[in-house]
């Protein structure tokens, strides 16, 4: 940070300071607040039938028996659907996501597949008839082993309706949804002349974000005869497109809704249950809910994509990192909701890591279609299979080198005002990571917990890095809208776009929307988000909203101030030249005269042609990366295999946390999902395709017992194209914890584990080999 | 069949099915602060008090509830509020989706142990899942809740 930026660091009043989130005391005591709880009772009761076959066609759907249930009002099968493709994924138009889906399909392609949509009166009544629903199938061969997917002469998606968008390499002929090879350098070449390769595969599962709160959707028709939507969505303005294109009826008609959200992690980036409930609605014009199931969020949800990692590190015998070759081989399932996208960052987000002395790097991959559940958008996005990857590798240099691995990382990370061959020429202008190692290294006391301690009780204490980082929306492409509004008594409302999912993002925007206009957070009512009323936003995904939607306020709120002064100069006769607004006011240079928000609200009310309510919308050429280090201790049982975490540390470069506490339990709360993907949630099928893990009983997220002593600070950086400095926060607290676990099992035992997650049997059998 | 069941204080007779789940039962009687994550008894969130012991409403039928006195937080606002506010002072509360299962558990534990170690709080809390705070949060929130009640201040 120059004096400048230090400057302004200093002077910020409400920014940088924990304050309530807004919604905080009606979340705990438990208000009605979400869709299940505001929505009519008497709404259809909508659910889906299922296939049982990973791949099929379906010969016939008798549903005579089910529609004699009493309260039946509807079964619509592929005969009813509309015939447009269109993708699932919340992403901007036209979308890299293929338009592989229709709302439903004569072919199924995994297990779980929707088959018809159920709708009846009670859920006793829906329950029943979706027994009695008749399917005969004619059973194919499915694609299920995504190793064997591409050019194989199964083909999941052989329509000719498919269609891909976007240039992103997708055929799907060959089963392909993206493919692309990009690089800087001779990296053949590097390789050859490197004292040191370093060469592996990583697997990372399918893993479930299980938020709270399962996908759930109220639909109505309202009364203009439009398409009313209340949606548990992270989306709503791409909501209200892809609910179009499934319908196939004009955007006008659709007006999505979220009200708050039980948690998303870019699950509900997709939108996986609204087009039933909409499709009901629309057809019978009457309410209608969709609740998923714990069990189809399981099976018929958005999880991450599986990927298989391949690295190739080159580096000289003084732990110089000289070149990076990675290739991905990403399986997106059944369709290709966020196929093309995610799998980027499993590159452009972990090579940039070490371009300290990179000289070359190539970055190479293939998305492919199979017959299995549809993978989505989760926090971390790719970055956390790419940085499980090579982080790993980057540890199993040090212990080769005998360097150690904190040392090694200090040589070749990325440093502030580096440009970044590998994460598109971009320049990292605030950048803290050196700073993180270090402090993360003083609070983890890395000198004594590094070295392998065994314990009396024949258990072994041992320690793990890991370095991570992320981005801050999607360059040249996410936009952000915010309208800031004065109001009766001087009060203002902020009306955005974006979605808090429980981020606590109302609160942060509101926070910098009171830092701007020199008042209390109190004085900030905020309202969003909603297709009709809200101003334009891509949605809250990317790690976008504080960055792209704090810096729309920003920019809404200079307007504002603007507007003010003329207001202020209008009502004291004079030029607005010779006023400024300071707050509480609007005030004349010369001290002589000043009017209030209070008397500027009331003649914004009467009389008036001068806007107070301003709108403006923020993309940015760029996407900062925040930085990240973790550490964790871990005691080992090698009797047992059993990993217990001690402590886990962690200290975060992401500018400034707009609001320390949130940005914390951000963090901490990311942090214990990527133990759980580290060391628990398994995701296994059966030889037919059937996921095995499709309940709590099976799928084991971690619990408060199982994450050790979290502690969490921050370094700051100024980045100069964000608000305040600021950069994101919401994604790159998962990527740290299956890297540095990996590396202090293999620390205790002797094996790196390279296939999550790393459970007591699998590191019992390694010891054991 | 017909049940009888004094939920937060008021008794109601009502006509219900056999295989009503309680859940489901007071959620119809507008207690929307209990919430289904799981339908596997694994997460917690459909926790109500019954006779002051916490159970899982989703694991037990309204007709076992007969004759037995039902709380949820509807009912326990006031106990409640004084607690909440030092989750909401660490911003723990998140999605807030799992919030009342967890209140209502950490009541239960508070009136059992009012001075509970960390250890034990804990583990009286390990079937209440959260995936979006990480936990030490609301440990944070607990345990300053209990400095304050000791005669500290509430920062």
């Amino acid at each position: 940070m120059n004096k400048e930026e230090q400057q302004i660091r200093d002077s910020l009043k409400t920014v940088g300071k924990s304050f309530r989130k807004k919604d905080a005391m009606q979340l705990l005591l438990g208000k009605p607040v979400y869709v299940d709880d505001i929505t009519p009772k008497d709404a259809l009761v909508v659910k889906v039938v299922r296939s049982p076959h990973a791949h099929a066609l379906i010969e016939s759907i008798d549903k005579n028996a089910a529609m004699k249930v009493p309260g039946m009002v509807a079964v619509y099968t592929y005969e009813d659907s509309p015939q447009k493709r269109f993708t699932m994924a919340g992403q901007t138009y036209p979308e890299p996501s293929p338009y592989d889906r229709l709302l439903l399909d004569r072919r199924v392609r995994f297990v779980g597949d929707p088959v018809a949509i159920v709708a009846g009166e009670t859920e006793a009544a829906v329950n029943k008839a979706c027994k009695l629903i008749r399917v005969k199938y004619q059973v194919l061969e499915p694609v299920l082993d995504f190793r064997k997917a591409k050019d194989n002469p199964i083909l999941v998606h052989p329509e000719d309706s498919w269609q891909s968008l976007c240039p992103v390499g997708a055929d799907n002929k060959r089963n392909l949804c993206a493919s692309e090879i990009s690089g800087d350098g001779d990296v053949d070449g590097v390789l050859a002349s490197c004292d040191e390769v370093i060469e592996h595969t990583f697997h990372v599962k399918a893993c479930q974000q299980t938020m709270m709160e399962t996908f759930r959707t109220y639909a109505e028709i309202d009364r203009y005869g439009r398409l009313h939507i209340v949606s548990s969505t992270q989306i709503v303005f791409h909501c209200r497109r892809i609910i179009a294109n499934a319908l196939d009826i004009p955007k006008s008609k659709v007006h999505v809704e979220k009200p708050r959200i039980g948690g998303g992690f870019g699950a509900k980036q997709t939108v996986v249950a609204e087009v039933y409930p909409a499709f009901v609605t629309w057809m019978t014009k009457r309410p209608s809910k969709m609740i998923y199931t714990r069990e189809e969020c399981q099976i018929g949800g958005s999880p991450r994509h599986e990927m298989e990692v391949t690295v190739k590190l080159g580096a000289s015998k003084d732990g110089t990192i000289r070149a990076l070759d990675v290739y991905t081989l990403s399986n997106t399932g059944a369709f290709g909701e966020h196929g093309p996208t995610t799998v980027g960052l499993s590159g452009h987000k972990s090579i940039p890591l070490y371009t300290g002395n990179l000289e070359a790097f190539r970055f190479a991959y293939d998305v492919v279609y199979t017959n299995v559940q549809a993978a989505g958008a989760y926090r971390g996005y790719g970055a956390t299979q790419g940085q499980f990857a090579v982080e790993s590798c980057v540890n199993e240099l040090a212990e080769k080198l005998h360097m150690d691995p904190i040392e090694l990382r200090l040589k070749n990370i990325v440093r502030e005002g580096m440009v970044m061959p590998a994460y598109y020429g971009e320049t990292a202008n605030a950048c803290a990571l050196d700073k993180c190692i270090e402090h993360c290294l003083k609070m983890f006391d890395w000198e004594k917990k590094y070295p392998v301690r065994k314990l009396e009780n024949g258990k072994i204490r041992s320690a793990g890095v890991a370095i991570s980082m992320q981005g801050s929306g999607i360059s040249g492409l996410d936009v952000g809208s915010a309208t800031i509004k004065l109001s009766d008594e001087g009060f203002y409302n902020l009306m955005i776009g974006a979605a808090d999912m429980g981020t606590g993002c109302d609160t942060i925007l509101a926070q910098m929307a009171a830092e701007c206009m020199e008042c209390n957070v109190d004085e900030i009512e905020v309202f969003g988000a909603d297709s009709d009323a809200s101003p334009y936003d891509s949605g809250s995904y990317a790690s976008s909203t504080t960055y792209v939607t704090g810096k729309a306020v920003e920019n809404a709120c200079n307007e504002l101030r603007n507007n003010l002064c003329k207001l202020g100069a209008q009502m004291m006769n004079c030029s607005v030249d010779e006023v400024e607004f300071v707050g509480s006011a609007v005030r004349k240079l010369d001290g002589t005269a000043e009017v209030s928000r209070f008397d500027l609200a009331t003649k914004s009310m009467a009389f008036n042609n001068i806007a107070v309510q301003t709108t403006a919308s923020f993309s940015s050429p760029v996407s900062p990366p925040p930085f990240m280090v973790g550490m964790v201790e871990i005691e080992l049982d090698p009797e047992t295999g059993s990993v217990e975490i001690v402590d886990y540390n962690a200290v975060i470069d992401c500018g400034i946390p707009v609001n320390p506490n949130l940005a914390t339990i951000q963090a901490e709360g990311g942090i214990v999902q990527g133990i759980g993907m580290a060391l628990y949630e398994e995701v296994t099928y059966s030889k037919r395709g059937k996921i095995a893990e499709n309940s709590f009983m099976q799928y084991k997220i971690p619990t408060r017992m199982d994450m050790g002593k979290l502690k969490v600070e921050f370094e700051q950086s100024y980045e100069p194209t964000g608000p305040f400095g600021a950069k994101s926060i919401g994604e790159i607290v998962i990527n740290t914890p299956a890297p540095a676990l990996a590396h202090a099992i293999y620390r205790a035992t002797g094996v790196w584990h390279r296939t999550l997650p790393i459970t007591p049997e699998k590191i019992l059998l390694g010891i054991e080999d | 069949m017909e049940i009888k069941i004094t939920l937060n204080g008021k008794l109601l007779t009502r006509e219900i099915e056999a295989d009503m789940l309680l859940i489901d039962f007071v959620r119809s009687e507008g207690c929307y602060s209990v919430k289904r994550g799981c339908e596997t008894s694994n997460c917690g969130l459909c926790t109500v008090l019954m006779d002051g012991t916490p159970v899982l409403s989703c694991s037990v039928l309204a007709a076992r509830a007969n004759g037995h006195k039902i709380d949820t937080l509807e009912g326990l606002t006031a106990e409640a509020e004084e607690f909440v506010g030092f989750i909401a002072d660490q911003g723990a509360e998140q999605c807030g989706f799992c919030n009342p299962g967890f209140v209502m558990n950490t009541i239960a534990l508070l009136r059992e142990n009012p001075d509970p170690t960390d250890e034990e709080i804990k583990k009286f809390l390990v079937g209440n899942l959260c995936r979006c705070s990480g936990y030490e949060g609301q440990l944070r929130g607990i345990r300053a809740f209990l400095e304050y009640r000791r005669g500290g201040n509430h920062e």
